[in-house]
Formats: structure tokens, sequence, C-alpha cells
């Protein structure tokens, strides 16, 4: 059994006009030192799907169904008191902004001790030499002399060291991360992915690390997940999604990559945009900017527009997709049938 | 860089823009009277600045597309609002079209800001959200042509709107009404309301999602090729350079300190810190990032370092670097560079 299994996840947000369903049907696992990367769009519902783990959901918004275990112990419908437990302790989170996360009226080794305090008992000169080690761990210049400073006295990237230590402090079996490098500058985000690459593999820590950029997810995580108006439609090895993606949108999104094409050349866009969740088109979210819905010899495939696309396997990914799904189905009988 | 002062050329000799010496200095002090401070029983007047940008020179040809990169506070936004005369500048002049346009008044201005237009990058605070789309878009034509008649200036919002992928009948629409790329198109589309010949953007698409990235480059590259425009590019998304530009300008700490045509920066880039900036970039293709490390972090504008102000963060400076400050000098591939160890041959 997996360190953290998700099935079937269903978060609404109630508005005074009806639910909107940011998420439907999500599903993923997660194993103990793994790192997954969920990658998506703004408005895919990849950062509700993180949030919703640790029951971060602030209201308008609710988890309808589904079930998350963790270690066993099931967190939806989990206390409060039990909850708080788990949240920054066994499972961290670091999040997009670092000059948000730090509360400016403490300083470092203060936010430090308190985190500490909150979950150990533990005396607040035992909690500093463990603050102490951990900005070490995040190679922070002179770490003695940051426990005393205040965040408004260390850079962005200074301060994303601090929050992965604070994260790291308490030995946590599961990180997630929401965008941690977005706010930063390419150079400060390649030292900040290194850093936290090494310091999970080194730990044997999972990571779950949300992003928007394809580049940081195929360097990083081992799997990924791709999200699309609320739904996972693709999941599997991370280099096998990057290499031969089976998904029309996730080839969509690498193909639309500058690097995927030559330069001065068109770029391969999408064309239209990601519909609004209250208005989702009927079938597979992603039919009218799709151009596989008519096939080959011209025919349209109802499929797409009527039906919503279940999981169909392919090698040791998984798509959400209806051509992907005729496709293996055509592959299969004729071997069926030679047999 | 001599070359340009041979007059009477053909187009290529003369730049479309042509930036010297150009610097720019931000008070960080206040007015007279917060200067003031009592330092050993004596009144004394300190003042204190952000070095924004310190003696930039570039020449923009016509017709290229030239990228201005680097990372957040190196002063590249500076160098395009500067441009387009939306900030003075303290030193240094510009020159348009072999004219210059940095000591002039508002009104003199004028029929150049008809030629020059800009793209900012964010399209929710760039468009009045007050004013429809029609009104939008006339508001620079009816400025620039004030004889037009209505029924021209609403066929030229027709036209553009069109261009740009956005259905005419859509102008009585607000702003709030679009999406994040459909805005950026409304803002591209009144860039060029004025048919101008030389574009200014500002990470036009920094803001937008990665599938509209592609959208809104592909717009720009083909107004570029339909209507013969001179573009500078800021940004600091350096796949996006590769792709796009046709020169690049790699700046810091408000220094250009390496231009170079797009394929010979990325195939051979000489400065230490265009080499450190390009193996940050996270590739599709590499399983582990082999990037080089710099040390430490980019310093304060507000206390420049002496000498190179890449000095101390580079693996290859000596004494020299710490005292004096490098110039653009040619390479042979075809670029410039400014940096001591490159000149020297250490590097």
């Amino acid at each position: 059994m997996s360190l953290l299994d998700v099935s079937n996840l269903d978060v609404r947000f109630a508005l005074r006009r009806g639910d909107v369903k940011a998420l439907r049907d999500v599903c993923f696992s997660l194993d103990r030192g793994e790192r997954l990367g969920i990658v998506g769009e703004s408005g895919a519902g990849k950062s509700v799907a993180a949030f919703s783990l640790l029951n971060l959901i602030a209201k308008p918004g609710y988890i309808a169904g589904g079930s998350i275990r963790f270690d066993g112990q099931e967190l939806i419908g989990m206390s409060d008191r039990g909850l708080r437990k788990i949240r920054g302790h066994r499972i961290s989170m670091i999040f997009q902004d670092p000059m948000m996360t730090l509360n400016p009226v403490l300083t470092i080794g203060e936010q430090m001790v308190e985190c500490l305090k909150a979950h150990r008992r533990i005396g607040t000169r035992d909690a500093r030499a463990i603050s102490l080690r951990k900005l070490e761990q995040v190679q922070i210049p002179s770490p003695e002399a940051r426990l005393d400073q205040y965040p408004h006295e260390l850079s962005g990237g200074m301060r994303q060291r601090v929050i992965i230590a604070i994260a790291l402090l308490l030995d946590p079996d599961i990180i997630i991360a929401d965008e941690p490098t977005t706010a930063l500058d390419v150079t400060i985000q390649a030292e900040i992915m290194a850093l936290l690459l090494e310091l999970c593999e080194e730990q044997n820590v999972g990571l779950i690390l949300i992003t928007h950029d394809l580049g940081v997810v195929s360097q990083v995580t081992q799997r990924m997940l791709v999200m699309y108006a609320g739904r996972v439609i693709e999941q599997g090895p991370t280099r096998e999604i990057i290499n031969d993606p089976q998904h029309p949108y996730t080839q969509g999104l690498i193909n639309a990559l500058p690097q995927m094409a030559t330069p001065g050349s068109r770029l391969n866009q999408i064309p239209g945009s990601m519909p609004s969740l209250n208005n989702l088109p009927s079938g597979c979210a992603f039919h009218p900017r799709c151009g596989f819905v008519t096939r080959p010899d011209g025919s349209t495939r109802q499929a797409c527009h009527d039906e919503v696309p279940g999981f169909v396997t392919s090698g040791n990914c998984q798509a959400a997709c209806h051509m992907v799904a005729e496709m293996i189905e055509r592959e299969r009988i004729p071997a069926e049938e030679q047999d | 860089m001599s070359s340009t002062a041979t007059s009477p050329a053909p187009e290529q000799a003369q730049p479309l823009l042509s930036l010297r010496g150009l610097e720019k200095r931000f008070s960080l002090s206040g007015d007279f009277l917060e200067q003031l401070k009592f330092k050993g029983g004596k009144l004394v007047r300190e003042q204190e600045h952000v070095h924004a940008i310190n003696g930039v020179d570039l020449d923009i040809q016509r017709g290229e597309a030239l990228c201005v990169v680097g990372e957040s506070g190196c002063g590249k936004s500076t160098v395009a609002r500067t441009v387009m005369g939306l900030i003075t500048p303290t030193a240094g002049e510009i020159r348009y079209d072999g004219e210059r346009i940095d000591d002039r008044t508002t009104k003199e201005l004028l029929p150049y800001r008809r030629r020059m237009q800009m793209i900012f990058q964010n399209p929710y605070a760039s468009l009045n959200p007050r004013m429809t789309i029609q009104q939008t878009l006339e508001e620079p034509i009816r400025l620039h042509h004030p004889d037009w008649s209505p029924q021209r200036v609403k066929d030229q919002v027709a036209e553009v709107m069109t261009s740009v992928g956005i259905a005419p009948d859509w102008g009585a629409r607000y702003g709030h009404e679009f999406s994040g790329g459909q805005r950026q198109r409304i803002a591209i589309a009144r860039a060029l309301a004025v048919d101008p010949e030389f574009i200014v953007a500002d990470e036009p698409i920094s803001a937008l999602d990665v599938s509209i990235q592609a959208q809104v480059l592909n717009l720009l590259m083909e107004a570029q090729q339909q209507r013969n425009l001179t573009y500078l590019f800021i940004t600091h998304d350096l796949a996006v350079v590769e792709h796009f530009g046709t020169r690049v300008a790699v700046m810091y700490l408000g220094r250009v300190c390496e231009v170079a045509p797009t394929a010979t920066l990325f195939a051979t880039p000489r400065h230490p810190y265009t080499q450190a900036l390009m193996s940050a970039i996270p590739r599709l293709e590499d399983d582990r990032p082999q990037h080089i490390r710099l040390q430490g972090e980019v310093p304060t504008p507000v206390n420049l370092p002496s000498g190179c102000v890449f000095h101390g963060r580079c693996p290859h400076a000596n004494e020299r670097c710490r005292v004096e400050v490098p110039t653009l000098i040619a390479t042979d591939e075809g670029g410039q560079v400014a940096c001591h160890g490159v000149e020297e041959g250490r590097i």
C-alpha cells in the first residue's frame, strides 16, 4: 500500500449560483520517498488538489466526496485536532510566495522554535539547536545570525531556503510544494530546485510538486499528473510522458514550448483557452480545443462530445481520452485475431 | 561601433534606435528636507540612489527583434521605459532614426509616439476598466490622426481587431469580460492601431499560461512579418528568446554584459554570467541539471560593486575585475562582450 492514497476526490465551491466543481474524480498515490509532479495551467485545479490533502480549502470550498488515506488513516472527516498532528509535522507545505509565507513581525528563529514547540515537548534551547541544524542543511550562509533576523532582511531566494528549512523541521514524510520557485529568478530557481531535490533524496522525503513549468517537472519528479479543468487527464512516469505524451492536451502543452520548435518558425499553439469551471463543455472537457475529435478518415468521434472519458492504460501511462482508447482497441483486435 | 558615425549610409548602417551611455538613477532619499541628517553635530545632506541602469550602449537595426534578458532588478524594464520616454534618463542619449529624442518636450515627442508603441506585461492592469474595447482602441488613433473621419477610425479599429483575432463586434465589451490571453491581444491591437514601426514589449507573455503564450508569440511574429516591425523585447525567459529574438542583450545590474546574434549566444555564450544563466534553464531533455552555481546573490543596485559589477559572483574574477569597469569589445563570433577575462583570453 502506498503512503498516500487519494481516490475519487471531489472538491466543490458553493457559490450563490450553484456549486462549482473544482476537482472531479481525482485519484493518485504517492509512495514513500517518491517525487510526484502535478502539472496544469491556471484554473486546472492543481493547487486545490494540493490544498485539499490537508483540508486547507477555504470556505466556500468543501470536499464533497472521495477518500484521502495517509499511512492507513483517513484524512477526510478527521477532527481538526487530529489533522493538526499531521499538518506541518508529517506532511508539510511550501507555498509559492516566500514574501507572504513568513510572519514579518517574528524573527526566523522565533518562527522555527514556535513550529517545533507546537508539535513536540521541547525546550527553547533544544528547539533553537534543531533550527540551526536545519538552516545549515539548506546551505544558508551564517545560519546563526539568520536566526535573529526578520524576514524582510533576507532576499527572496534566502527566504525560500528558510521556508524549506521550516518544512523539513519535523522530518516530514511528505512535502507539498506549490509553485515553490515561480516567484524567483532563473538562476535562483535552479539552485532552490537542486537543493529541494537533494534534501528529499537524502532524507527519503516524498515530494508533491505543483508547477506549470514542464522543464522543472521533468528534472525533479519521477511520476507526473497532468490536470485539465478539474480532472486528471494523464498520469505516469515523468520521462515517458515527456517523451511520448498520449493525451492530445499533454501533446499540445509540450509542443507549444518554444524549445520544441525551430527558432523563428510558428509555434504549435493549442487553439482557444481553458473553459471556465461553471460552464464546462459536455463529454471530454478538452474536445472544443482538440484536433483529434475528427478521425483521420473524416468521421466525427461522437463519444468526445457525449461521454466523459475514463482512463485507459498505455504502457506505464494512463490517459483519459477516447482517441487513445480507440487506438489501443484497434491495436488489440488484430493481435487477438493473429492468435 | 564607430561605423555608425559614417553618415549618408544605406539603411543597415543607421540603426533605428541607438542608446549611448544611458544612465538612470532613482533617488531613495525623498525630498530635500528628508535628505538632511545630523552627523557629528553638523547638518549634512545625504542622498542615496538606486542605480537602475549604468551606461547602456545598444543599437537596434530596422526589422530585427532585439531581446533584452536578465534577472529581476537588472534594469531591463527601466531600459524599455526610458526608450519610450516614460522615464527621463539621468545621463546619456537616445537617438531614434538619427534624431535625438531624450531631451524633447512631450509635444515634440508626439510624432515619435505614433511610430513607437509599447506592450506591457500585465493585461489586467494595462487596459482601462472603464472603457470599452472600441474606446480603448479608438483613443490612440484619434490622438494621432485628429483629421480622420469617424468612419475611417472605425474601419481602422475593425481592421486591427481582426488582425489580432478578436471579432470586431466585441468592441462594445469591457476589458474584464475577456480572458488574459484575449486581453493581451487587445493590448497588442492598441499598439498596432496607429501603424507603428517600432514596438517595445515588456514581458508581454510572462503573465499568461503556456498554451496561451504560444498563441501570443505567434501573433507577435505574424505582426512582425506583415507590418515589418522592429521589436525591443524584454523578457526573463531564455527559451522564448531563443525562439523569437534575432539578437540578444544580456543585462546584469544595469549594465549590458553581452550582446550577440541569438544563435551565436546560445551556441557559445562568452560572458561567465551568460554561461550561468544559460545553464539554469530547465530543459526537458536532461534528467539532472548540470548548472553552474554562482556564489551569493545579486548585489543591491544601491551600492554598486567597484569594477566589473559581476566580480563578486564570478568564478574567474581577478584583481583587474575588482578595479576596472569592462567595456563591450567585439568577439570573433560577431557579438560583443564586456569581460576582462574574455579580453585577456582567460575564459
